[in-house]
């Protein structure tokens, strides 16, 4: 049997709140389906299994709040093993740890209430699982009901769109990179003449909507330069972990405020072409806050790219548990100076900031270099 | 009389101004019983009726429970309004084959062509110490048998406007009086224009807790909410009167209200009347209640003959407080 958990869609993310099974016991899953939509601070996000087998138990109902690592579902898969076949989304391990140190099961316990209180708590859609009961053995009653229920309206008058609690999620995130990593930042200036010329000639045999984005050079550049720099591709979690897959995540910032960070998967191993479909199908999704858990929650790298008309440069704050950010500022013509001769070139300045506990400087810098020499030979991208 | 005024007048008194008025009223109403007459009856609720209105229609009977309740019958078969008192209910059992076998049945054995209008009163419960025989509380009994209309008059309108309505009935009814109400004086509406035997009425309005009762349970339930009030809760006192057939539209309607029930009598707790209102609660208003149906009866024992024994045997008013206290749990 394998155990559905809560996923972690993110360091900052401490619990969802299970909104709708889109299964039921009895029915076939397969890995990439997606079986439940999960809100969090992030929206309401769908969930993706990534086993095969039959839904045998649903352990948690709709709109009951969770932790991460709660076990949400039991898929059979014909085996009895015990070991670990889900994926724990972003708090992979290197092995599979003991089945007895996982979050236990949360059997849904008995709620003792009067009936007016589990009728009014029906009409105000009060979860009784979260009413402290006062009345005769610490039954339910009616004022407890109305007690929640006023608490609720107060926090429902308070609780903030969900842009703001997109604000919340990212100053959560944001504060614990910046009180837990200690970043270094390197700059490496870019001259995209070439990139942009090749750019320019490799649009011209595709048709409009097909056509490639500098950011999809500079997205290809930095996952194969972490081919070259494995070390900056991973995890810190007590030690810095390597991920084999090169997840891009790529900072998308909100109209309405906010950054989502939806990951390109093997982005190393992804045609420009592909790169290009990827963007276009992750961007408008990320914007509508609705994206699936596995783009949310696997990327090992982020990139922010501020794109054209916009600050030069960017000093990056890693999104934990990654250990490096690359950024990238907008593309400008500048004074170039090379073999004793100076001329205008469209410019772009890459940034590296990294978690010095993971890396030092010089692997920074050789990430930098790489990435500066495949935008010198776009056509090897 | 101003229709707002009250007149203070003892449970007895009401008692016998009801009798003596049904008699004024219609010359087939006459009155039979144990001691009724020449002794002015058993609690003197009779007294001086003989001399009023003449051995024919105030009538002593032999000691024989079923004989006379079969003569009562008898009566009312034949065109009279008889008003049959048995002393007390304990001496009930011995006329129960004709009051189910004929008083509830007949209209049933004879195809709808003879119905029974005849009143059997008789006082109930506990007097003054009169022990294991003599202190029975058998509504719950009377309330079982189809065909009986049961009034249980736990309070001095009731005593003194029951028996007139009941003698309109067609079918026969029993009036339970209450022995150890007889000496008890209390202001008694004068207005009786809304009077009726179909209602449960509540005596007094609350919002917290519905205490349901009948019969001696009235007053101490009232006293009890009296208690209550002072401590700031609002207990509503239902009393049931009617107990067959029970009018639970108004016992339903307080619960609504209150969505708390404590129901009080003295009858011996198991399978009384207080048994049929939670079961009809259950069935009907279940999803009102916030806490569960309570029962305050009496404790299944024979009727001690020591007072204090005695007190301790039925619900009183400080257990009524302390239950309710209880179930609020208002410390």
């Amino acid at each position: 049997m394998i155990e559905f958990n809560m996923p972690s869609l993110g360091a900052d993310m401490e619990a969802g709140t299970l909104r709708e099974w889109l299964v039921k016991p009895g029915d076939k899953v397969k890995r990439g389906d997606i079986i439940a939509i999960v809100e969090t601070q992030k929206g309401l996000i769908d969930i993706e299994v990534f086993d095969e087998g039959v839904v045998n138990q649903l352990l948690i109902r709709e709109d009951e709040k969770v932790p991460v690592g709660t076990v949400m579902a039991l898929i059979a898969n014909g085996e009895k093993g015990t070991g670990k076949t889900l994926q724990r989304l972003g708090k992979e391990t290197e092995t599979g740890k003991p089945v007895e140190e996982w979050q236990p099961v949360i059997a849904p316990h008995l709620v003792k209430a009067s009936p007016l209180a589990k009728r009014i708590a029906a009409e105000k859609n009060i979860d009784l699982q979260t009413v402290k009961g006062t009345g005769e053995g610490g039954a339910i009653t009616k004022e407890d009901v109305e007690k929640a229920a006023a608490q609720k309206a107060v926090m429902n008058e308070i609780k903030p769109p969900a842009t703001e609690s997109i604000r919340m999620a990212v100053a959560a995130a944001m504060s614990k990179s910046n009180r837990e990593i200690p970043h270094y930042y390197l700059q490496q200036k870019i001259d995209m003449r070439k990139a942009l010329a090749w750019l320019v000639e490799a649009n011209k045999l595709r048709g409009v909507k097909q056509r490639l984005l500098p950011v999809v050079l500079l997205i290809k550049a930095v996952a194969k330069a972490l081919t070259a720099v494995p070390e900056l591709n991973g995890y810190w979690e007590n030690g810095f972990r390597h991920k084999d897959e090169i997840n891009i995540g790529f900072a998308i910032s909100l109209r309405s405020g906010g950054v989502m960070i939806p990951a390109i998967h093997n982005a190393d191993k992804k045609t420009l072409d592909e790169l290009m479909t990827a963007l276009n199908y992750i961007i408008p999704r990320a914007r509508a806050m609705k994206l699936k858990s596995s783009e949310l929650s696997t990327s090992t790298i982020t990139i922010t790219s501020l794109g054209e008309a916009n600050a030069e440069l960017v000093y990056g704050v890693i999104y934990p548990p990654q250990v490096a950010l690359v950024g990238f500022g907008s593309i400008i013509e500048q004074p170039w100076a090379e073999q004793g001769m100076l001329d205008v070139r469209p410019v772009i300045t890459a940034t590296l900031a990294a978690d010095h506990r993971a890396t030092d400087g010089a692997t920074g810098s050789r990430l930098l270099m790489y990435i500066n020499n495949y935008l010198q030979k776009p056509e090897l991208l | 009389m101003n229709s707002n005024d009250t007149i203070l007048i003892t449970y007895r008194e009401a008692l016998k101004q009801a009798v003596r008025e049904a008699l004024h009223k219609d010359e087939k109403v006459f009155l039979m019983g144990e001691d009724v007459g020449r002794y002015g009856g058993a609690f003197a609720v009779s007294k001086g009726l003989l001399q009023e209105f003449g051995p024919e229609r105030i009538m002593d009977v032999p000691l024989s429970e079923n004989g006379f309740v079969g003569a009562g019958i008898g009566a009312a078969l034949g065109g009279m309004r008889p008003i049959v008192e048995i002393m007390t209910v304990n001496f009930s059992l011995l006329a129960m084959d004709q009051l189910v076998n004929n008083a509830a049945t007949l209209l049933h054995m004879s195809g709808g062509q003879l119905n029974v209008p005849v009143v059997i009163r008789m006082s109930c419960g506990t007097g003054r110490q009169l022990a294991a025989q003599h202190s029975h509380s058998w509504e719950p009994l009377f309330a079982h048998i189809p065909g009986l209309i049961v009034l249980s008059a736990g309070t001095h309108e009731d005593a003194r406007h029951m028996l007139p309505m009941a003698l309109q009935s067609a079918d026969p009814v029993i009036i339970f009086e209450y022995t150890a109400m007889l000496n008890m004086e209390k202001d008694m509406p004068g207005n009786t224009s809304d009077f009726n035997i179909n209602k449960a009425m509540v005596r007094k309005p609350g919002k917290d807790i519905s205490i349901i009762t009948y019969g001696a349970g009235v007053y101490k339930a009232l006293d009890a909410a009296a208690a209550l009030a002072t401590m700031g809760v609002e207990a509503e006192v239902v009393d049931l009167r009617i107990l067959r057939p029970l009018d639970k539209d108004t016992a339903f309607e307080s619960v609504r209200k209150t969505h708390r029930a404590l129901l009080v009598e003295e009858a011996w707790a198991t399978v009384n009347i207080s048994a049929e209102i939670s079961a009809c609660i259950m069935e009907n208003v279940f999803y009102e209640l916030d806490l569960p149906v309570q029962r305050l009866g009496g404790v299944e024992v024979p009727m001690p003959y020591a007072k204090h024994l005695e007190d301790a045997s039925l619900p009183q008013k400080e257990d009524i407080v302390e239950r309710v206290k209880k179930m609020l749990q208002h410390d």
